[in-house]
């Protein structure tokens, strides 16, 4: 959570990063009657860039801080605070491990250097072939069932070392199993990291 | 009279989330009946219900309410369900199995506030959470209960659910505002306080998750009933979280007023520990609320409370006043964790100083360079190269950072110091005898390897000190 500065006179055209389809604008547009200002739909056209894109990259800040009538460093302001978003590209699936007390004492420590050595990349890293980001975070809420992670959007449960094979083998362990309300879609997963 | 659950009804039920079911099962009559009522009437209610918030301050939720200037054009509502605190996770189960339940207790203190707009702030990682209950709202605007002219009462009422993005601190009640403002998260100053403006500068009222929830049952089964649950000040039911190495691991409601060792060794609850280990701590009420030792040490005289002496503290009965007695913050939200014989209190310590560390948002010097200095010490103590000197050092931070002692903006750092201060006081024998473990000369050399600044000058600044032992002395 601490500020990042950029010149962006300096910022070449190909490393802005790609931009937000008409698609995502207008998803993004349905937000603001919502709020009073344009600015308290910055959050959710943030969720809807990072997951269009793959992570918020500084030509989406710039399209979200015409959209919302917002000085582009008023976005990344915003951006750099939240964890949840990325400024830099990120695989196609990020694991989220939860770090927590309880966690912890379940033998969270154990699965992380399980999935690093597995996976041949630390916290914050990418797998070569753009499939995996990881990283871990604070409580996910979910500590009857330690330890946890979160592939994307699925979360799971009561994660042991020998789980982590058959986990990361399933093709389709970052999709929810509940219906989805279209207000969001799930993060795009044929994009590769650079 | 065995006690019957309400909160938790649904949960098993199969499809519980659906409408039908949620109705079938006499669903939203407490709002109709409230929407009968006058809002002042329903204020005065919850008022004489006590009911108090179930989020971590435990104020009551009818005289917030009541905060709320007379002549107000626009009043917002502010959902609470930012839930981080680790290991809270009731609201994630009560959005889970029953979102109707939450949407009702929405639409009621809505009325009683006369509210415009709700915001459901959900937290970022909930991400099928969210699903289930933006189809719940869904399902409840098709119905009729929100919307224009609620059920035919002349009453609008609008509500959304604003997503998180992954952050402790919006949970704070002014954290959560500025966040939904789209800001960055950081907590305002008060006063003014939400009540009086808040959210786009309207008065605002905040409320947790659970605290909503339990307006449809005290309008359906009636103050009585409600006043028949708890202890003297603290009424209710609530749900107890329990995780960590027990048999049972889980969310389960109970009146206000369990023993943590019910919570522990209850067969209805957390059923022992695994293995049949002892507990040697646990934090109670969330981290920040603080530490109770476990049944490792001896059990105290009968009839005496006394957290100076090392005796065991599992009697204590979680509701919103005995917890003081434990030099505990408060009840917090009531989620325990329990820590076995075999773990290492360094890591414990490490583990609870990181999260704050990490998720102090920077505003104010104290919170910011306390947590981390905190987080350093601890780190150091687990390396193997800690210092007497360290345990009073920790001690003194933590008496220094936060609200009570007027250092801060918001309650984060007095969440910090509780269970830092604490777990260093109940535990001092512990640390001590592991700094007398180390290897001779560990804590010199590594203070000299790490950033001297940071460790050093804060304590030994410009003085001549000697080292023995372990320790660095200082000349009067
Ligand atoms: C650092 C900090 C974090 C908090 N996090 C939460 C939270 O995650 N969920 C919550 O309901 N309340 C949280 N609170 C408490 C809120 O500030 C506020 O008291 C609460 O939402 C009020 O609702 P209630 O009266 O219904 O309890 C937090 C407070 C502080 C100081
Ligand atoms: S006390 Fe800490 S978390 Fe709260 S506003 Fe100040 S710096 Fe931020």
């Amino acid at each position: 959570m601490s500020w990042r500065t950029i010149d962006r006179r300096t910022v070449a055209e190909e490393d802005l990063g790609p931009g937000l389809s008409t698609a995502a604008e207008d998803k993004i547009r349905a937000f603001l009657p919502r709020y009073p200002t344009k600015r308290a739909a910055l959050l959710p056209a943030l969720h809807i860039a990072q997951d269009a894109v793959g992570y918020v990259s500084l030509r989406a800040m710039r399209q979200i801080a015409e959209l919302l009538e917002l000085p582009p460093a008023a976005v990344m302001d915003v951006v750099s605070f939240y964890t949840h978003f990325w400024t830099h590209p990120k695989g196609r699936k990020t694991i989220v491990l939860c770090r927590s007390l309880t966690c912890e004492l379940m033998g969270g420590g154990a699965v992380l250097a399980a999935l690093e050595a597995r996976l041949g990349i630390r916290e914050h890293q990418t797998t070569p072939d753009g499939e995996y980001s990881l990283m871990t975070e604070e409580c996910l809420a979910a500590c009857e069932h330690a330890p946890c992670m979160l592939i994307n959007e699925k979360l799971h449960k009561c994660v042991r070392v020998e789980d982590l094979d058959r986990i990361l083998a399933e093709p389709a362990n970052d999709k929810l199993d509940v219906a989805r309300s279209n207000l969001f879609d799930a993060p795009t997963s044929d994009r590769r990291a650079p | 009279m065995p006690f019957e659950r309400v909160l938790m009804k649904h949960v098993g039920v199969p499809n519980s989330t659906s409408l039908a079911v949620y109705q079938a099962d006499g669903g939203y009559t407490g709002a109709a009946r409230a929407l009968r009522m006058k809002p002042d009437e329903l204020v005065e209610l919850v008022k004489q219900a006590n009911l108090r918030g179930r989020g971590g301050a435990g104020f009551p939720a009818g005289l917030k309410w009541s905060f709320l200037p007379k002549d107000r054009k626009i009043t917002y509502l502010c959902v609470n369900a930012d839930e981080s605190e680790p290991p809270t996770f009731c609201n994630r189960v009560l959005i889970d199995h029953d979102p109707h339940m939450l949407l009702e207790g929405i639409l009621i203190a809505g009325y009683a506030t006369r509210t415009t707009v709700a915001y459901i702030y959900l937290r970022g990682e909930f991400m099928e959470q969210f699903h289930v209950l933006q189809r719940a709202l869904d399902e409840a605007y098709a119905a009729g209960y929100f919307g224009r002219n609620i059920l035919g009462s002349g009453y609008d009422l609008e509500c959304y659910i604003h997503r998180g993005a992954g952050a402790y601190i919006c949970g704070e009640e002014t954290g959560l505002i500025e966040s939904l403002e789209g800001k960055r998260g950081w907590p305002r100053i008060k006063p003014p306080f939400p009540a009086v403006e808040g959210l786009f500068r309207q008065p605002t009222v905040v409320n947790n998750v659970e605290t909503l929830a339990c307006l449809p049952h005290l309008l359906t089964r009636g103050l009585e009933w409600w006043l028949g649950l708890g202890t003297a000040n603290s009424k209710g039911p609530k749900m107890y979280c329990i995780s960590g190495p027990v048999n049972r691991p889980g969310c389960y409601e109970a009146p206000l007023g369990i023993t943590c060792r019910e919570l522990i060794y209850g067969d209805d609850f957390g059923g022992g520990m695994r293995g049949g280990k002892k507990v040697k701590a646990v934090f109670p009420g969330g981290l920040s609320m603080g530490v109770l030792r476990g049944d490792l040490f001896p059990r105290a005289p009968a009839g005496t409370i006394d957290p100076r002496q090392d005796y065991d503290e599992l009697d204590c009965v979680l509701d919103f006043d005995d917890v003081r007695k434990y030099d505990l913050l408060g009840l917090g939200t009531a989620a325990a964790v329990v820590v076995p014989e075999d773990a290492d209190m360094r890591d414990v310590l490490v583990n609870v100083a990181r999260f704050y560390a990490l998720e102090s948002c920077g505003q104010c010097t104290h919170c910011r360079e306390g947590t981390t200095w905190m987080y350093k010490i601890a780190q150091r103590m687990r390396a193997g190269a800690g210092r007497l000197l360290d345990l009073d050092l920790l001690v003194e931070i933590s008496q220094n950072m936060g609200m009570m002692p007027g250092m801060s903006i918001c309650g984060l750092p007095d969440g910090a110091a509780w269970p830092v201060r604490t777990a260093v006081q109940k535990f001092r024998r512990e640390f001590e005898r592991r700094i007398a473990e180390q290897e001779p000369e560990a804590a010199r050399r590594w203070t000299r390897e790490v950033n001297r600044a940071a460790y050093e000058l804060p304590v030994l600044q410009g003085r001549e000190t000697t080292y023995v032992g372990g320790t660095f002395y200082q000349p009067p």
